[in-house]
């Protein structure tokens, strides 16, 4: 970390800021924990899956086909292809975290969305590599903390569907959703792919749907690319 | 069988984010990947929102966890915090359900 190009106050409101988003993201954690310990993930499984994985979105939709009865290898698939974005987040890195060898290795693992909005909203390349790290290191600690609490809390319930767990997944799904709807395409993208899922699924295992809507989605962006 | 599942989709989710930082910049500036990966999430999370309310197993079905999404959408249109959204839907679906 370079932060020695980086003034005292600008490193503490990057760092405050930084602590708003882990704080934020540790309740998220939480009802992530909660949501895998429902869906039918050992303790182990779901803190294994906030460790290794560290990407939300991926991770609930492994756990949320898992627990609607869908193959785990759906659930894997359906979570890379939610991961492909963090590629192109990298890619916008790159330039700021030009390290090679073991640091390169141990950043991949920190780019996810917040990391990446808190780096390039920097403008000086050392500012953005201190709020690159910084927000990594406080959403990895509460992310992990916080997903830890919602699993163990949840093993305490008998029968999670009384505390209406299992329906928690959509309302995480949507509140995920929420922020990229911004204009008309995403909209009618978002519309057509839950139609799409709900049409495919009396006739596929569960999980399927779900891959058939990423071809067409993938589909769609190529035809359009071209027009 | 799930630990498998769980270590390949690790596995994947990292190396998509050091293929990022690592690929040569020109594979990712295509124009076809900057146009399909950003619809991707948008396509999953809405076929998620959409499966994991109406179905069960094979079957559409309509039940409390259709209310619990409109509650959540509710909570969303007053930019409610993440857990309050989740945990709105689940207080709902639990309340259905001792009515």
């Amino acid at each position: 970390m370079d932060s020695g190009q980086v003034s005292t106050s600008a490193r503490r409101a990057v760092v405050r800021d930084a602590l708003g988003i882990a704080i934020a993201s540790g309740a998220y954690a939480v009802s992530f924990g909660a949501i895998s310990t429902a869906a039918g993930l050992s303790l182990l499984q779901t803190c294994a899956l906030s460790v290794l994985m560290f990407t939300g979105a991926s991770q609930f939709a492994l756990v949320g086909i898992v627990g609607a009865g869908g193959s785990v290898w759906a659930g894997a698939a359906t979570a890379a292809l939610l991961g492909s974005r963090n590629a192109l987040y990298g890619l916008r890195l790159s330039s700021i975290l030009d390290r090679s060898g073991l640091k390169r290795l141990v950043a991949a693992h920190f780019v996810i969305d917040e990391t990446t909005a808190m780096a390039i909203a920097r403008e000086a390349p050392a500012q953005s590599r201190f709020a690159f790290w910084a927000t990594g290191a406080a959403l990895f600690l509460f992310w992990n903390t916080g997903t830890l609490i919602g699993a163990l809390a949840t093993h305490l319930v008998p029968d999670p569907k009384v505390l209406g767990l299992d329906a928690a997944p959509p309302a995480a799904f949507l509140a995920l959703l929420a922020p990229r709807l911004r204009a008309r395409e995403p909209m009618a993208i978002a519309l057509a792919a839950g139609v799409v899922a709900l049409m495919c699924l009396p006739f596929v295992p569960a999980g399927i749907p779900l891959l058939i809507v990423a071809v067409l989605v993938a589909l769609y962006g190529l035809l359009r690319t071209r027009a | 069988m799930t630990w498998a599942g769980v270590l390949v989709a690790c596995a994947s989710c990292y190396a998509l984010k050091l293929a990022g930082l690592s690929l040569p910049a020109r594979l990712l500036e295509d124009a076809r990947v900057q146009r399909i990966v950003p619809l991707v999430p948008v396509a999953l999370l809405a076929a998620l929102i959409a499966t994991s309310t109406f179905a069960n197993g094979r079957h559409l079905v309509l039940d409390v966890r259709a209310a619990a999404l409109g509650v959540a959408v509710v909570a969303v249109l007053f930019r409610a915090p993440f857990l309050v959204v989740v945990a709105a839907a689940a207080a709902t679906a639990a309340l259905l359900r001792l009515l």
